[in-house]
Parts: C-alpha cells; sequence; structure tokens
C-alpha cells in the first residue's frame, strides 16, 4: 500500500472534500490501484525520452517554420476591446450562489 | 516606530539579517493574460469578466503574446537568462478571489532565471541575485467592509481576476532592510524604464512580499524565516522589515524558536502580526497546465524584444554623466524617470550649458515640487521650461534673483517658464548703466569706511559693493555690470 488512510484524508482536506469512511477506503483502494499501474509503467525503458509536460508538445514539425511559430498557434495579439467581449454585469452575476447585484458575495473572510 | 521588544544595540550586532524578496508587477497589456478582458483600473465591479477569467466549466485559456513580450523585456532588464522552452502550471488553492481553484502560473521551467540588480550599499556596489521571473495571473480582489452586508458576508471583484503578472524573486541576498529599499527602488526603476508596468502601488500594479530571517553572524545556515505580506510602500518595508529583525532576535535571545509563518504589517501601528487563515502549510500541488502548450520563445523571438530594450538606468546615468559634465546626484535626479531623462538629454544637447540646467533643477526645481506636493512629473515647468532659464541667466539676461522669481510665478500660475516670462513682458535684468551709477555713487557714500579699506589695497571688498548695489537694485542689477562700474569708481 503506497497511500495511506492519512494521505487520502490529507488530501481531501486540501481539496476542501468531506468524504465519508466508505468514501475514503474507496479512494483508497483506488489511488492505491492507479500507482500500482504507474509502477507497471515505470518499468518502460525510458532513459532516451526527453521528459514532456504535455501530450501535445509538438504541433508540427514543419521545417520551415521556427520554434515560436510552431508553438505558436495558441497565441493571441492583445487587442483592446478584445476580439471576445466580456460577458454582460447582470450575466456574470446571474448564476452567482449568492450577490448584490454588484459583487459576487461569500461568507466573511477573516483576514486576521 | 514601534519595536517588538528592547534589543540593545549589542544584542543586534551579534545578528545578521537574512532578506529575499517577491515582487509582483501587473503588466500593461490591454487585455487579460488567458483571455481578452480589458484590463483597465477602475472599471464598474464584475464588468471586466468572461467565462475563462470567471472559471465556469469548459472554458480554456489563450495565451496574450504582449504579456509574454513584456515579461521577457523586464526580464532582459534585470539580465536573465530567457528559457527558451517554459511551462505553465497550475497553483491549487481556495480562495474566493480565484474562482477557478487554481492560478495559472509557472514553477519549475518559468520564462526567465538568474538574473541580477546592482545596488549601491557603503560606496560600493553590490549584487543582489535574481532567481526567477515568471508569468502568471492575478486573483480578483476581496473586499471586507464598505458595502451592506459588510458585517456577515465578503465581496468579490473579478475584474482583475486574470490580469498578466510576471513574479520576479530574489535570492536571500540582502543583509539589511536598507538594502531591500535599494533593491525595489533599481528593480522599480528598470520596470519603469522598459515600459512594462506602470508599478503603480496605490493601484496595487506593484506588490512585494518579504522572506526574513536572522542568524548569528558567522553563521553559514539560514534561520527560519517569516513571510511578510501586504506592504504597500517601500518605506513601510523597510520598518516591517526592522520591526521583524527585531521581533525575531527578541525570540531567539530569550531560548526560544522562530515559526515559520505569513505575517501581516499594520503600519499604523509599526507591527506585523501572524496571518491566522494561512496557517495551513502551504501545499499547492503544482501540475503542469494541461490546457496550454510549453511556451516556446526562440532566437529570433528574443532578439526582436531585445530590440525595444532601452538603455537601462545605471548605463544611462553614467554615459549622462560624461556627456553633461553632470555630477552623479545630478545624474540620480535626471534619470529618475525615462521622461525625464528624454526631456534633459533633449534639451541638454542644444543647451549652452547642461550642468546649470541639472543645477536648477536640483536648486530650483525640486525644493518647489516638494513644498507644492508634485511629483516631477506634474511640474508646472517643463525640463524646456529649465533650459529656457538656464540659457537666459547663461546670457546675463536675467538674474538669478528674477529667475527665482519666475518660478515662483509659473508655480503660483501652474505655467510653464516661457510662457510666464512673455506674460511677464520678457524682463530683463537692469543694463541701464546711468542708473546703475547713481546707485554706486550712493552706495560709496554710504560706506567711507570700506571704500578706505578698498583703496588700501583689500580688493576683495569689492564683492560688498556689489552686494549693496544688487540689494539696491531689488535684485534686478547685472551683477557683472555692477562690478565694472563699482570698480571703474573706486579704482578713480
Amino acid at each position: 500500500m503506497r497511500v495511506t488512510d492519512k494521505d487520502v484524508a490529507y488530501v481531501a482536506d486540501l481539496a476542501n472534500l468531506e468524504l465519508s469512511e466508505e468514501e475514503r477506503s474507496a479512494m483508497l483502494r483506488d489511488l492505491n490501484s492507479i500507482l500500482g499501474h504507474v509502477d507497471r509503467l515505470s518499468e518502460l525503458k525510458t532513459e532516451d525520452v526527453a521528459p514532456m509536460a504535455q501530450v501535445s508538445g509538438t504541433f508540427t514539425v514543419d521545417p520551415a517554420l521556427s520554434e515560436s511559430e510552431r508553438y505558436g498557434y495558441p497565441i493571441r495579439d492583445d487587442v483592446k476591446e478584445g476580439l471576445r467581449k466580456s460577458l454582460p454585469h447582470d450575466a456574470a452575476v446571474k448564476n452567482a450562489p449568492d450577490t448584490d447585484g454588484t459583487f459576487f458575495q461569500v461568507p466573511k473572510v477573516i483576514e486576521r | 516606530m514601534a519595536t517588538a521588544s528592547a534589543v540593545s544595540p549589542e544584542v543586534r550586532a551579534k545578528y545578521e539579517p537574512v532578506i529575499g524578496l517577491e515582487v509582483h508587477v501587473q503588466l500593461l497589456t490591454e487585455s487579460k493574460i488567458f483571455c481578452s478582458c480589458s484590463t483597465r483600473f477602475g472599471s464598474p465591479p464584475n464588468s471586466n469578466v468572461c467565462p475563462v477569467c470567471l472559471g465556469l466549466p469548459g472554458a480554456l485559456p489563450v495565451l496574450n503574446k504582449k504579456a509574454v513580450e513584456f515579461a521577457v523585456l523586464a526580464a532582459m532588464g534585470i539580465q536573465c537568462r530567457i528559457n527558451e522552452v517554459s511551462v505553465f502550471a497550475r497553483k491549487n488553492y481556495f480562495y474566493p478571489d480565484l474562482p477557478k481553484g487554481y492560478q495559472i502560473s509557472q514553477y519549475d521551467k518559468p520564462i526567465a532565471e538568474h538574473g541580477f540588480i546592482e545596488i549601491a550599499i557603503d560606496g560600493g556596489l553590490k549584487k543582489i541575485g535574481i532567481t526567477r521571473l515568471h508569468l502568471e495571473e492575478d486573483a480578483g480582489k476581496s473586499l471586507h467592509e464598505g458595502f451592506a452586508d459588510a458585517a456577515s458576508k465578503t465581496a468579490i471583484d473579478l475584474n482583475r481576476a486574470g490580469v498578466a503578472l510576471a513574479e520576479i524573486v530574489s535570492e536571500p541576498d540582502m543583509r539589511s532592510p536598507a538594502e531591500a529599499y535599494e533593491y525595489l527602488t533599481r528593480l522599480k526603476e528598470i520596470i519603469l524604464y522598459t515600459g512594462v508596468s506602470d508599478c503603480n502601488m496605490e493601484e496595487g500594479s506593484l506588490r512585494c512580499d518579504a522572506n526574513i530571517s536572522v542568524r548569528l553572524r558567522g553563521e553559514s545556515k539560514f534561520g527560519t524565516k517569516t513571510e511578510i505580506k501586504n506592504v504597500n510602500s517601500f518605506r513601510f518595508i523597510k520598518q516591517a522589515l526592522e520591526y521583524e529583525i527585531e521581533r525575531q532576535i527578541g525570540i531567539l535571545e530569550s531560548g526560544e524558536t522562530i515559526t515559520q509563518e505569513t505575517r501581516l504589517y499594520n503600519a499604523t501601528e509599526g507591527k506585523t502580526y501572524a496571518m491566522r487563515s494561512k496557517e495551513k502549510a502551504h501545499d499547492y500541488r503544482y501540475f503542469p497546465e494541461p490546457d496550454l502548450l510549453p511556451l516556446v520563445v526562440d532566437e529570433k523571438w528574443q532578439a526582436d524584444i531585445r530590440g525595444g530594450l532601452p538603455e537601462l538606468p545605471e548605463a544611462r546615468r553614467s554615459r549622462m554623466i560624461q556627456e553633461y559634465g553632470i555630477t552623479v546626484g545630478d545624474a540620480h535626479t535626471l534619470t529618475l524617470t525615462r521622461a525625464m531623462a528624454d526631456q534633459f538629454e533633449s534639451v541638454a544637447a542644444k543647451s549652452k550649458n547642461p550642468k546649470r540646467i541639472a543645477n536648477l533643477v536640483q536648486g530650483e526645481l525640486l525644493g518647489r515640487l516638494k513644498a507644492a506636493g508634485l511629483e516631477l512629473e506634474e511640474s508646472p515647468i517643463s525640463m524646456a521650461g529649465v533650459a529656457a532659464s538656464a540659457d537666459l541667466v547663461e546670457a546675463g539676461t536675467i538674474s538669478g534673483k528674477m529667475l527665482k522669481d519666475l518660478y515662483d510665478l509659473s508655480f503660483e500660475r501652474k505655467l510653464d517658464f516661457e510662457v510666464v516670462y512673455e506674460a511677464e513682458g520678457r524682463p530683463e535684468q537692469s543694463r541701464d548703466t546711468a542708473s546703475l551709477e547713481t546707485l554706486a555713487d550712493e552706495v560709496i557714500a554710504a560706506n567711507p569706511k570700506q571704500v578706505e579699506q578698498y583703496r588700501a589695497g583689500k580688493k576683495t571688498m569689492i564683492g560688498f559693493f556689489v552686494g549693496q548695489v544688487m540689494k539696491a537694485s531689488k535684485g534686478q542689477a547685472n551683477p557683472q555690470l555692477v562690478n565694472e562700474v563699482l570698480t571703474k569708481k573706486l579704482e578713480a
């Protein structure tokens, strides 16, 4: 067992989740089974593979394009009054659990 | 300023403070870093928001090119190495002003690393290392008071959520609050020169957190640090650090240990307080942002950006001292802002005597600005005005006294020097020899003893006579002319 019940409680707390005893033990089982699978993957020889943070890390290998251009497609220009308008204020706050019509409101946050 | 406990200078001297700073600057992009919403400060609450910055399900971030270019430019200004590939990461935490439940930031692969700033300290230069500069998005704003339900609720304005930030993290290289202050001053100056942020602390476009610990001198290990947040001026940061150093020394001296925690500075009391709401150990569970590709800023793009890097303040000062024969102090004043330095240089090149312009700024302009509570940028007298007045004095057209009066009028009427000079009918100091001769005769007649001394060989007495005639002319006479007239009469 790589993950203990204490780990599950800790991560649940960080994630603001309240888990019942049953849910906790289910999580414990699932997490350990996932990590077991990762252990199997670790058996692969990956010495010659560069670490990557993204599966879509290479968009195109077109040699005519510079590196920035190959990755550049998801970048946009900084346009005043941009391509997509902001939401109308009433639409923005419409589905909020609590609002005074101007702000979103949450139970009092005590800073100090 | 309040002190935590009475730490004697001897005890204080046993310890060495270790300070590192984290500075956030808002980048001056028109739109937010991951969506098209406006970044305008002071818009009605929650009006510059969209599904992306509200964190609505399914919305995807698209990176703002300008934010990247500004971050790289700032990084170049502080001598950082630009990482060709950097990676965005999610920093997970819950706070009401963070709608997604995570902040898109950069973690193990920031956009730039390994920079430095040189600060002047104790007559020498000291290099303060910069660990990294990374891109991230700002959070929204929480309001705790000033609205109807403030007793039971906190109000959230998400206009700021998603505004582009560069976070600049220093090495723990500073050893005194004065060094920290100097570092911040230089950093702000460089950022302002690059033009990527307005660094306005009141509007929160520059924010600073300080990490501080103390250790016995000679000790190589760092002590336990605390983090000071919520400080809104460089002066307060210096004060908060002074307080925190004494507090930590007091604790160590009494045999107790420092608790690693976040503390808030209360400027009114001059004290720091432990922040209860964030006592839980920081565990942000960073992981690569799956919605954004790695950011690639290749050599070609870097070169394009570097083309926009202006001459930096320190280099500019050295050159200006060389070029215009001004002092180090002059150079510092004249480079306070890039606009000011540009203005000075544009007039200095044409001026008869650039040093005189610098003198007037230091001697006549700054004092008046301070008295009027104005910033240099708000001065009624422009640099062109100062240059024009310098040339008039240089040519002997107006006297120093007249210049002072005209400057006073400029400030009174909030009009530039040349406008006031015209309005006053282009006054000139008196070259009217006839009336000068009368004044000289009167002064000579009224001071027989001094005349005797002069004629007995004490030539320096001429200064006394010139002074008397200048006084009688109410400062309107040309001192050189007065000198000539008097010498002629006294030698006769």
